[in-house]
């Protein structure tokens, strides 16, 4: 394997306290050397990059995103979604399991791992906590974890029984894996397609109130009261209500393991932006009111959110040119994460640079117990990106290497520009 | 200290992205939203009503001479779509009605395929009856014609909107076409019932506080949300029937739609007890109001036979005035071009 050698680079690793002009050598896929500019020579074939002027900093990684394979390659396939990650600066992304089979078995766990499927960045499966994710029996959480799944869900459903939440919490904690909850109480969203409300309201819409989604954090905080185990770990997906937060909030205070990530879309956008009827708007969780936007914002900079995660969620052109109640939910996020974070957590509410990527590297990858990633310490994978941190630029859906176009930030002015992404050594990405 | 106004919970001030304007429509002729015309808009809408209401027929079926109009519903109708299928015709337009039940829309084919199958046939505009909320917006998009509105899942009925003014306006201000912000300045209007499903509600309370009226709505919670007050200025909530009467010059009585409860459950003869319209409430708590309802009705429930028949309904009025609005909302729909009292 080559080396690569990445050179005057300004290097940012919040993890190991960098902050500061560095050289960087990787050598068999590690990190090999961090030493001042100029100190390290190219040995013999060793690549150079010239990073004059550009932020180096570890690979992002996101630990919510649908690649939809096995089974729904038309909207994107692990090789798409991978190379979608790679141009938005992305090393690692965590794989959720509601493709076609669902992902519970350790077969389907480690074919997504397989060279085969053609990724450019580490996959991590995230397997399904129950069976076929219908909520009813559990899988195998210790073959899972074996076959290389970091994490259970039931994804794009909620593990909504107390009795099967309560089993998962401790089966999980038993093997030494997180729980990640898709927090929606479906028996308060039935039907709905937007966020209750005024907004709802007027544009016809049946409604998903905000407490669908408390509700359910606040039960399942309850669980993990209970257990009164410390291993056990629940980790909220996509928190997008003020009322979840502080649920979240006040059981850390307690001293439980519970943590939270928020989508780029619940912290920047409201109910308003569906507009008339924007399909790219439609996730779930729903956007929210602005105060559930603001909440998100203030729970970022006071560092009670744990992860900036996209839930990178890609659905055919087709899919969403239909009426607003029966299209698909979600929107896809790889290539807009850091543009959008850089531009508005950065330079518009002032997180420090540092704590924008430690949110989306080192602190994803301590969440899930991804070893050696999140981080340029010598020895840790050699995982970089290099960007631009003052760059604008404008992001284009239509230039996406997603094979789904489903944004709403097409048009939108980024920060950040990623000129190198670089995974396990190799060069995953280089802009054009 | 900041002057910036911000929710509470946040310590500094925040400035959010903007929402982005709206595209919509992207043909002057389109009405998709009653809140998409402008007050002279309503005022051309009302007056050119009334021309065409007067003009000979021989005279008037040559305005829209073998023009085409395809009439594309999703949902049984009566009124809307015989009285659109006439409005168009007293123009002299040929029209088509593509049925969601004897066409290829039962074999799948999504509403943009429709609408760009319609527009390579030929038609020139598309009146569309849909029972999803915001179909119009995305025929609209998809088609590049002109889109009429008529009835969109629960959302809204902007012609119904306007042939009530009509209605309204004869009783209350008889001889007024060209209306202002204040034409119905000291005018409340209750709309009671079934809120929550009903677009003729939502296309009243989107115009007619523009007029300076006053919109009461007033059901139980299950089919009206506390968060309907919100929808707009002019717009409150009273759940108490009589009161509300006592403060209107117009009762507009809604059906409950039983096809989209949902699973909602109500108790009818509780329902009837607070809010059917009967002859000795309307005698007692508004003997002049002008009783009004979009149809189709269900005598017995939502209002008795006696005051559907009585000398206070204006309900067979509201059909006669919805085909000479539709005459003017068709022309328009061929005739405007930007700025023709459109948004744009």
């Amino acid at each position: 394997m080559t080396s690569l050698l990445i050179r005057n680079g300004h290097l940012i690793d919040p993890g190991a306290g960098i902050d500061g002009p560095r050289d960087l050598l990787l050598k068999e896929g590690r990190v090999a050397e961090i030493a001042g500019p100029g100190k390290l020579k190219s040995s013999n074939g060793a690549q150079v990059l010239d990073a004059a002027g550009l932020t180096v900093a570890p690979g992002l990684i996101d630990i919510h995103v649908h690649l939809r394979e096995p089974g729904q390659g038309y909207k994107e396939t692990i090789a798409t979604g991978t190379a979608a990650a790679a141009a938005g600066g992305f090393t690692s992304v965590a794989a959720m399991p509601n493709t076609t089979p669902v992902n519970d078995t350790p077969e389907i766990t480690r074919w997504m791992q397989s060279p085969d499927r053609g990724a450019c960045v580490r996959v991590y499966p995230i397997a399904a906590a129950t069976r076929g994710s219908n909520g009813e029996a559990l899988t195998d959480f210790a073959s899972l974890k074996s076959a290389g799944a970091v994490a259970v869900t039931d994804d794009g459903r909620p593990i909504l029984k107390d009795s099967i939440m309560r089993e998962t919490l401790a089966a999980a904690a038993r093997v030494g894996l997180s729980v990640i909850q898709h927090a929606e109480d479906t028996r308060l969203t039935q039907g709905g397609s937007m966020n209750a409300g005024p907004v709802a309201f007027k544009l016809g819409l049946r409604g998903m109130p905000t407490e669908a989604e408390s509700g359910l954090v606040e039960r399942d905080i309850r669980l993990v009261t209970e257990l009164r185990d410390a291993r056990v770990h629940l980790h909220v997906a996509h928190t997008s209500t003020a009322g979840a937060i502080a649920a979240v909030r006040q059981a850390r205070r307690n001293g439980l393991r519970v943590t939270c990530e928020v989508a780029p879309h619940h912290f920047l956008l409201t109910e308003e932006h569906v507009g008339l009827y924007s399909t790219n708007a439609k996730m779930n969780p729903p956007l929210r009111s602005a105060a559930d936007r603001d909440a998100m914002i203030e729970a970022i900079l006071d560092g009670v959110v744990d992860a900036i995660a996209t839930d990178h969620a890609p659905h055919a052109t087709h899919e969403k040119e239909v009426e607003f109640e029966h299209a698909p939910n979600g929107i896809t996020g790889l290539e807009t994460a850091l543009g959008l974070c850089l531009r508005w957590l950065h330079r518009e509410w002032k997180l420090p640079l540092g704590r924008v990527l430690s949110l989306l590297s080192a602190q994803p990858a301590a969440l899930l117990g991804l070893k050696g990633r999140g981080t340029l310490a010598v020895g840790s994978f050699g995982d970089v990106v290099v960007f631009d941190p003052k760059a604008e630029w404008t992001y284009s859906a239509k230039e996406t290497r997603s094979r789904s176009h489903n944004t709403p930030f097409d048009g939108w002015t980024m920060q950040g520009k990623v000129r190198w992404t670089v995974s396990e050594g190799k060069i995953a990405y280089a802009a054009g | 200290m900041n002057v910036i106004a911000a929710t509470p919970s946040v310590r500094r001030p925040i400035r959010p992205p903007q929402v982005p304007a709206s595209q919509f429509p992207y043909n002057p002729g389109s009405l998709l939203s009653a809140g998409d015309l402008t007050l002279e808009g309503v005022s051309r809408i009302l007056t050119r009503a009334t021309e065409l209401d007067k003009m000979d027929p021989l005279v008037r079926d040559r305005i829209l001479l073998k023009r085409r109009i395809a009439l594309l519903f999703y949902e049984s109708s009566t009124r809307t779509r015989t009285s659109f299928e006439l409005a168009a015709k007293a123009l002299g337009a040929d029209t088509t009605l593509v049925s969601n039940l004897s066409s290829s829309i039962e074999k799948g084919e999504t509403l943009k395929d429709t609408g760009l199958t319609l527009r390579a046939l030929g038609a020139e505009a598309i009146i569309l009856r849909h029972n999803s909320s915001g179909a119009p917006w995305l025929l609209e998009e998809a088609a590049r014609l002109p889109v009429l509105n008529a009835g969109d899942g629960m959302h809204e009925h902007p012609t119904q909107a306007l042939l009530d003014l009509r209605t309204i306006l004869a009783h209350l201000r008889p001889g007024v076409t060209e209306v202002g912000a204040d034409t119905l300045a000291g005018v409340t209007v209750t709309v009671v019932g079934d809120i929550l499903h009903s677009r003729v509600a939502r296309s009243n309370m989107f115009l007619l506080p523009r007029l300076g009226a006053e919109v009461i709505l007033c059901g139980p919670t299950q089919l009206l949300p506390d968060s309907a007050a919100g929808a707009g200025p002019g717009i409150s909530v009273e759940r108490d029937f009589e009161s509300a009467m006592r403060r209107s010059q117009v009762v507009m009585m809604l059906r409950i739609q039983a096809e989209r409860l949902a699973g909602l459950q109500l108790d009818l003869e509780q329902y009837k007890a607070a809010y059917q319209l009967n002859g000795q409430r309307l005698a007692a708590h508004a003997p002049e109001a002008i009783v009004m309802h979009p149809g189709p009705i269900i005598r017995g429930l939502e209002l008795t036979a006696g005051v559907a028949d009585g000398a206070q309904s204006a309900i067979l009025e509201q059909v006669t005035n919805g085909v000479v609005i539709r005459m003017a909302v068709v022309e328009r729909a061929l005739t405007a071009s930007a700025g023709a009292g459109g948004s744009l």
